[in-house]
């Protein structure tokens, strides 16, 4: 998402951690409610958690799976989308930052404008969503009775870093309409925290045709469903440890959305 | 006596309908809002059509009673969900502007509690016909299915009523409690989420251990969507039905009783400190 | 050196009448009303030269300000400034100029407002014995001392206005655009703010560019005004041979009942 800016001599990456720097700072003035917002964020999503426990306790397994495979699929999933909410869920502010105008002191400024409505809106709350995400997913992985091995653990990193990716995406998305709409559509929120809920579970769950819109529309399965099935072991094919590095290329789309949809503010002004 | 409350009934009533000519406002808004709904509960279906088949036996409702409980639920959202509260009583709280409101010739609870109701019927009002309209002509086993008889029905609309009171006289009781804390959010996100998993939006209450669900069944929070969704789907009837519905009226009268309570005390701790 | 060669500048404003259909219809549909904002702009400045743009509201100042920083990309017309060409190179021509948006701050708001200059100074990629020459004397000449290690939330108007100031000229840029700058403030920071630009103007031979409604910052601060209404330029020249020596307010109100504006 950083990109580099040609010639300027401090890196963007440097940039983007200063930012975070100061919008900590900022928060730590209000600590308080900074405690108090993280500790909800933070417990956020232990319901889905207590939801899948209840319905193993049940059932035992759904269309094939077992409660392990879906504790790590919930797991994966809670990491992807809680780093792409990290990194850029900033997104979400976006429709107030073109409403208000604020858009303009973006390109008044020297650098690329994704990094700075990323830095400039990042909200260091939702780092315990992070936390708790990381703590999920060591419990996950190590209670999904995986035989790891390099190649597995490489494959996991991979699907994560890529389903960050594609969450990322959708978040541009939704900021790219801001330029067109005014308003973000509430209609994402299916693609986001609908895809956080339900992909908890494989997508072939939901049958047939959620699995192909999720693998050709959106790319979801190639960052959940197909590598899991190589890391479960339930498939060989060393193809689908590797499939999620074409789910990445869903930015490409999403990127050439927002540079349309910065165009058209630099044409009207909005 | 008599006079001075049918006043403020009828101020309440004036109120109700400002909100909800005000809420009626918001129509691209909530077409999103249906579309969101509707997809949400198609995939909510989904999840338990596969649970189901991989273990018929355990399923403890039966389908077709489950596919109507999530569409009840999605079409009467916002008459249920617990996050859906009001940041503008929350702001006049935290920055005092509630002395303005305590100008007006109105107790303040009351004219909150109709506030709500109002904002939360009209919402779902505008958000419900078109996703029931949809939902009970989808195929198998998605369908929505109408209740079993017409005693079935008048139970189900008294119930939820009810439910929704309970609903409201809840997020009451945390409006007020804001008035003692340091961050209202915190309290509200734990409280809603602690209301989200109890009272079975999470996974409807039979799917909890037997033994967990006998005793949510009697929290205030299973009076509030879960009883008048289960009537509905014909999943709690006869004895049963009549035995939730009364626990419902207990919980509205306690509740509204703490409620009123905490709001004296509230309304003593503004007036000395001055907010 | 900026020059301006017959810039247009329209936009497209929706329409639509209230009630549902209507909204749907919209949905699929819209009509469109062209406003125009800038008709045929041309002008030039020199480099070291304070300008003061003016013109009522809605006569298209804010929008020139946006085309020359490189915000908004005209419909027609060339416009180079110091040979670049503003919304071709944005990164590249914003490196070198400075803007002040007197309605909008660009400090953050809950850190002290060092902390902010210390993040422009990475925005811009400053080299530290610039940023500290700078920062020192910008201080010195705004008079900063310890305001700078408050959070800007607490500062008043005329304070934050100052460190507004020094935040967009730490990366010593060629060209200041003011937009605005003493809206608000009171008579002394007014005069802080005008005095400084002045100086700045006169020792760093920075050029400004100011939009404003108050006279008296024109008097104070540029010989040349533009003034543009209806999204043409009516008047270029020398304040004094507008207001002779009388009251330049009047003198003004006069103009733009003269033009019809």
């Amino acid at each position: 998402m950083k990109k580099k800016s040609g010639q300027s001599k401090i890196s963007a990456v440097k940039v983007y951690f200063h930012y975070i720097s100061i919008k900590i700072r900022c928060m730590m003035q209000y600590k308080k409610s900074f405690i108090l917002t993280s500790l909800g964020q933070f417990l956020s999503s232990f319901n889905a958690f207590v939801g899948i426990f209840f319905l193993f306790r049940r059932f035992h397994s759904i269309a094939g799976y077992t409660y392990s495979d879906i504790l790590l699929c919930y797991s994966v999933v809670l990491m992807e989308f809680s780093l792409a909410e990290c990194i850029a869920r900033g997104f979400d502010a976006f429709s107030r930052i073109v409403r208000q105008g604020m858009f303009d002191r973006v390109m008044t400024r020297p650098r690329n404008e994704i990094l700075q409505v990323l830095g400039d809106n990042f909200e260091p709350t939702r780092l315990s969503k992070t936390v708790q995400a990381v703590i999920v997913f060591v419990y996950g992985t190590t209670h999904a009775g995986i035989d790891w091995n390099l190649l597995k653990v490489l494959s996991c990193l991979i699907t994560i870093a890529c389903g960050t990716a594609v969450f990322c995406g959708i978040f541009l998305i939704n900021a790219s309409f801001c330029f067109f709409t005014l308003e973000g559509l509430e209609v994402i929120n299916i693609f986001t925290d609908g895809a956080r809920e339900y992909g908890q579970y494989p997508i072939d769950v939901y049958g047939k045709r959620m699995t192909r819109f999720c693998t050709f529309v959106i790319p979801y399965t190639l960052v959940q469903l197909y590598p899991l099935k190589y890391i479960t072991g339930k498939s060989d094919e060393l193809i689908l440890a590797f499939i999620p590095l074409a789910a990445a290329l869903f930015l490409l789309p999403c990127y050439a959305l927002w540079r349309l949809g910065v165009k058209k503010y630099k044409s009207s002004g909005s | 006596m008599f006079p001075v409350k049918w006043k403020n009934y009828k101020k309440n009533i004036s109120f109700f309908r400002l909100r909800f000519a005000m809420c009626m406002q918001y129509r691209t808004a909530a077409l999103a809002g249906i579309a969101t709904q509707f997809v949400w509960g198609f995939m909510e279906i989904n999840v338990f059509h596969a649970f189901n088949n991989s273990d018929p036996t355990a399923f403890p409702m039966k389908f077709d009673q489950l596919a109507s409980y999530i569409w009840m639920q999605q079409a009467f959202l916002a008459l249920f969900m617990t996050w859906f509260m009001e940041n503008e009583i929350f702001d006049c709280i935290m920055d005092g502007n509630v002395c303005y409101e305590l100008c007006r010739p109105i107790d303040i609870y009351d004219m909150w509690f109709a506030r709500s109701v109002a904002n939360r019927t009209s919402r779902a009002v505008l958000r419900c016909i078109p996703i029931l309209l949809v939902a009970f002509f989808l195929p198998e086993p998605f369908a929505m299915t109408l209740p079993p008889d017409i005693l079935t029905f008048i139970c189900f609309v008294i119930s939820m009523i009810l439910g929704m009171t309970v609903t409201v006289a809840m997020c009451m009781l945390i409006y007020m409690l804001s008035f003692f804390t340091v961050s209202p959010q915190g309290l509200r996100i734990i409280f809603a989420m602690t209301a989200e998993l109890l009272q079975g939006i999470v996974i409807p209450l039979p799917f909890f251990p037997p033994r967990v669900q006998s005793i949510l069944e009697l929290l205030p929070f299973a009076a509030m969507e879960n009883v008048p969704l289960r009537i509905y789907s014909g999943n709690i009837c006869g004895g049963e039905a009549a035995k939730a519905i009364t626990l419902q009226i207990f919980w509205i009268i306690a509740l509204i009783t703490i409620g009123k309570v905490i709001c004296r005390l509230a309304m003593k701790k503004v007036t000395v400190q001055g907010g | 050196m900026i020059v301006v060669k017959n810039i247009c500048k329209t936009y497209k404003v929706a329409r639509r009448n209230a009630g549902f259909g209507e909204a749907v219809k919209a949905f699929f549909h819209r009509d469109y009303e062209t406003v125009t904002a800038l008709d045929n702009i041309s002008f030039s400045i020199n480099d070291g030269e304070t300008v003061g743009y003016i013109g009522p509201n809605g006569a298209g100042k804010s929008t020139t300000i946006k085309i020359l920083s490189g915000i908004l990309t005209p419909d027609s017309g060339e416009c180079l400034v110091d040979g670049r060409i503003p919304w071709k190179n944005r990164i590249e021509h914003v490196a070198k100029i400075g803007v002040v948006f007197g309605q909008r701050s660009q400090l953050w708001w809950d850190v002290p407002v060092t902390d902010s200059f210390e993040l422009l100074k990475d925005i811009y990629s400053i080299p530290s014995e610039v940023y500290r020459k700078n920062r020192d004397e910008l201080s010195e000449l705004l008079d900063l001392g310890d305001i700078i290690r408050t959070p800007a939330r607490q500062l008043s108007l005329g304070q934050r206005m100052r460190c507004e100031l020094a935040a967009s000229l730490l990366h010593s840029p060629d060209i200041l655009f003011l937009d605005e700058p003493t809206i608000g403030l009171d008579a002394v920071s007014k005069i802080a703010v005008r005095e400084f630009i002045v100086r700045l103007n006169s020792e760093r031979k920075t050029t400004v560019i100011l939009t404003t409604h108050d006279m008296q910052d024109i008097e104070a601060i540029t010989k040349r005004i533009i003034l543009i209404g209806k999204g043409k330029i009516l008047l270029d020249g020398d304040i004094n041979d507008i207001s002779g020596n009388g009251d330049i307010d009047r003198a003004v109100a006069d103009l733009y009942r003269s033009y019809e504006i």
